[in-house]
């Protein structure tokens, strides 16, 4: 005969989960709206006429259109509707109660950064930032969040950076990783002092548009290529802050490359070493090898995790790299989301997992120890 | 670094077009005149200035004039002391660099006459890369045709960053003239210098630029893949010239992570990045951009997944390593001949043609 | 191995799926043009839930350039990272060798048959003038 069983739960509970920081969480703007407390009349008209555009040619949407509505989970859109990640409720179900989420970095994108007008990117950066405290962190206690800075203005990021200096909701300078200048480039350095000052550390996250091609042979057919060449970026941007001598300049400095993987990071110090021995003639204001600075002052968020078969060759990676230099991350809502559950399928101790998972974010985020 | 096995064959050595002069008897009429009329000193680009320490070796720095730019400085520095049996010429002359397709196929006429007659007739241990106007696809295949009949050149040669991904479609006459005629496709470390050598624009020092040589290398071999040359071309070899090696576990992680979600993009290409990798492309060995620690090398070349992909180099006479330590320590003999000789054997169809 | 009622033939339309729960484990049902097909709910690449996936058409290609575009409807894309999966046999296209994700025989039984047994019902009244779709685990 026939038995009627009650469904079960489609979603375990969290509790069984170890805690977690999430280097990469990107909260979204429901609608144009929801910076307008804190933007002035003058750039809600400018916007409504002009747009906010950044260095490509659409009014709308990314240069290589994305591989999913707003580069998005298909199930990550909220119920009662809106953009993915525009619902706290809903990220607190889906993501930071489910996956045990102990301290949550805010990186908003579509912020104002790389906006043509720098005025303007400097508004936008601001309500940003105000948005973030008045919408997300006063709201739940294990989110964080980062100084939005018009990068391209230095002066004006630094005084974002100061303006909220004090403010423990900010643990975190972003930066986009497209620049219009190698990152190391003197223009930047306002922001460098800033964020050294304030103890915060700089994270350089993936993509923006500074108005060059992606690859150094110019424009790429696909978004794929797009996507694959955000390593290139940040190796050039690492490369750049290594040889200007910023951390030289800045030896408090943190940087936290976001976005990109991380299994590129030993060779490229590998090949800066060699060079830098045969070449060091040209920059004597090196006082130390550009690994070492590397080794000292730079940080890596996860995803999206290199996946090689064997597995066993990403565990060489990390010993190269070193387990206390990376910083888990989700990027939840996006497409390319890592599951904690899953990312990591090494055998490697209690330590190094509770530092990969959320050791190592405490100790590099400032204040969250 | 260790020794190399005698009869080896280095495919990356740089004579130099030692000045303008050494042209002039190639060059047709109007060129020859425009040559004089205008002041063209010389086409010799950034990415190798001409007194940096990595240019030259030292021990290889004439008295006075460019590096490796005669026979006897040649044979003396590069072939006799390794036992080579065949090294590969890839003259780095600023071709690519032109704005004008007309200027750049009347030059890369005459270098490659001037290979031919000045370096391949007086010494039978060499080989060479057809330089190609790349700023005309038309023009450049014209070239190859032109420069094929003569066996003992090898491969056409590319540099690493031009005015638009080598993958993309108008730059495919090229590479069916080169699966025709039975070449590699060179592509070597060195920009046009039309777009900023880096992604994020132009950086303030050299070491910069040539650190950076790499980053342009992983965005070529992503453009080769995605846009389906290999589909097109199944035959086509392509040897990444003075690129380093050590970037490329991570870098086809990175790729074939992406490539299992956006396949849809670019259904051609129907098999992992990494088997491509393993059917089409090489790379040259120096500069061996490597871990410090001969464990971690050896972790590396197990990433690699193949014992194919690296073809013996020197890079004559660019500075990357002392002596005669051309090879790294610590690999397995085996590996070590595969580098040396059956790897560069199995990569330039060419190259048995001629060895007689 | 038993046989599980999951749902009645009607409440998944053509094109339409539906996520059961069967001795625990989530099951994606799919209606592909009448035949019913079931999969795992989870992605056998980091567990993303197949069920919210969006269904699709194959995209292949002998060519760069040539986009052939075949059986509407039948691959689905992980919510996630977007691998592809036929929903008729669960093979992937990304590495069809290799990864797959796990299916389910899904049959559809008269309401007559299944009131006889044996059959567990998972929260399913039965009626006898319905279709039943049955999972065999």
């Amino acid at each position: 005969m026939n038995e009627l069983r009650a469904q079960a739960a489609p979603d375990a509970p969290a509790t069984s989960r170890i805690a977690i920081a999430d280097g990469d969480i990107h909260p979204a703007r429901s609608g144009a709206r929801d910076f307008h407390p804190w933007l002035s009349k003058r750039w809600q008209d400018h916007i409504d006429q002009y747009g906010a555009p950044s260095r490509h040619g659409w009014q709308v949407g990314p240069a290589y259109p994305k591989s999913q509505p707003n580069a998005s989970r298909r199930d990550a859109y909220p119920p009662e509707g809106g953009r993915p990640g525009s619902s706290l409720s809903f990220m607190q179900h889906q993501h930071l109660d489910t996956n045990n989420v102990a301290l949550g970095i805010l990186n908003p994108l579509g912020s104002g950064q790389g906006v043509q007008n720098p005025a303007l990117s400097a508004a936008l950066c601001h309500a940003t930032n105000e948005w973030q405290l008045a919408e997300w962190t006063s709201k739940d206690s294990r989110l964080r969040a980062s100084v939005v800075v018009p990068y391209e203005d230095a002066i004006a990021s630094a005084a974002e950076i100061r303006r909220y200096a004090d403010n423990p909701s900010f643990v975190q300078v972003l930066l986009l990783s497209r620049t219009a200048e190698p990152l190391g480039s003197r223009k930047y350095w306002p922001i460098y002092e800033a964020a050294a000052e304030a103890g915060m550390p700089v994270g350089v996250h993936a993509f923006g548009y500074g108005g060059n091609p992606v690859t150094p042979g110019g424009w790429p057919s696909y978004y794929i290529e797009e996507m694959t060449g955000h390593s290139q970026c940040q190796q050039a941007g690492l490369t750049s802050l290594v040889m200007e001598g910023v951390f030289e300049r800045w030896p408090t400095l943190k940087m936290i490359m976001i976005e990109a993987g991380f299994a590129w990071a030993p060779p490229l110090a590998w090949r800066l070493d060699k060079h830098f021995h045969t070449l060091r003639s040209e920059a004597p204001h090196l006082t130390r090898l550009p690994s070492e600075y590397m080794r000292d002052q730079v940080w890596w968020t996860t995803q999206p995790m290199e996946e090689p078969e064997p597995r066993a060759h990403l565990q060489d990676s990390i010993d190269w790299i070193g387990w206390d230099k990376l910083i888990f991350a989700t990027d939840y809502p996006h497409w390319d989301f890592d599951d904690p559950a899953q990312a990591l399928p090494l055998r490697i101790s209690e330590q190094q997992r509770a530092d990969f998972f959320l050791g190592n974010a405490r100790k590099v985020y400032r204040g969250c120890a | 670094m260790a020794g190399v096995p005698a009869g080896a064959i280095d495919c990356d050595i740089h004579p130099s077009v030692p000045s303008v002069a050494a042209l002039m008897p190639y060059l047709e009429d109007h060129w020859r005149e425009q040559v004089t009329i205008r002041g063209i000193d010389e086409l010799n680009s950034i990415s190798y200035p001409l007194n940096s320490p990595l240019t030259c070796r030292p021990d290889w720095r004439p008295a006075t004039g460019r590096p490796a730019a005669s026979i006897e400085m040649v044979r003396a520095q590069a072939l006799d002391p390794f036992a080579t049996s065949i090294a590969i010429a890839n003259c780095l002359y600023g071709i690519q660099l032109l704005f004008s397709e007309d200027m750049a196929a009347a030059f890369a006429r005459a270098v490659n006459d001037w290979m031919a007659r000045e370096w391949l007739d007086r010494e039978p241990r060499l080989r060479a890369s057809i330089v190609v106007p790349i700023q005309n696809a038309e023009m450049a295949v014209d070239e190859i045709n032109r420069c094929a009949a003569d066996k003992r050149f090898v491969q056409v040669l590319l540099l690493v960053m031009g005015d638009t991904p080598l993958g993309r479609r108008h730059h495919w006459p090229i590479y069916a003239a080169a699966e025709k005629h039975g070449l590699a496709i060179g592509i070597h470390a060195g920009s046009a210098y039309h777009n900023p050598p880096t992604p994020v624009g132009w950086p303030s020092y050299y070491t910069e630029d040539y650190v950076g040589q790499a980053q342009a290398f992983q965005t070529q071999l992503t453009s080769l893949i995605c846009e389906g040359v290999f589909t097109k071309f199944p035959n086509l070899k392509v040897v990444m010239l003075e690129s380093g090696f050590t970037w490329l576990p991570a870098h086809l992680w990175r790729l074939t992570k992406y490539w299992r979600g956006l396949r849809m993009e670019i259904p051609w290409v129907d098999r992992a990045p990494g088997d491509i990798v393993r059917s089409n492309v090489r790379f040259s060995l120096q500069p061996v951009d490597g871990p410090p620690d001969q464990a971690s090398l050896l972790k590396l070349f197990d990433h690699m997944q193949s014992d194919d992909l690296l073809l013996f180099s020197t890079d004559y006479p660019h500075n990357q390593f002392a002596g005669l330590s051309a090879m790294p320590d610590g690999l397995p003999p085996a590996l070590v001949r595969k580098i040396a000789i059956e790897n560069p054997r199995a990569t330039y169809a060419r190259l048995l043609e001629t060895v007689q | 191995m038993s046989r599980h009622v999951v749902a009645t033939a009607q409440e998944i339309p053509q094109g339409g799926r539906k996520l059961v729960m069967v001795r625990g484990r989530p099951i994606a049902i799919f209606n592909l043009k009448g035949e019913f097909y079931g999969m795992l709910n989870r992605c056998p690449h980091q567990g993303g839930p197949m069920c919210e996936g969006l269904v699709t058409g194959l995209r292949e290609s002998k060519m760069p350039g040539e986009y052939v575009y075949s059986r509407e409807g039948e691959i689905l894309r992980c919510p996630w990272h977007g691998w592809e999966f036929d929903i008729k046999t669960g093979q992937s296209y990304c590495d069809p060798e290799r990864i797959r994700t796990r299916s389910y025989p899904v049959e559809v039984a008269t309401g007559q048959t299944v009131v006889e047994g044996p059959y567990i019902a998972e929260t399913i009244p039965v009626s006898i003038e319905q279709h039943y779709l049955v999972v065999e685990m």
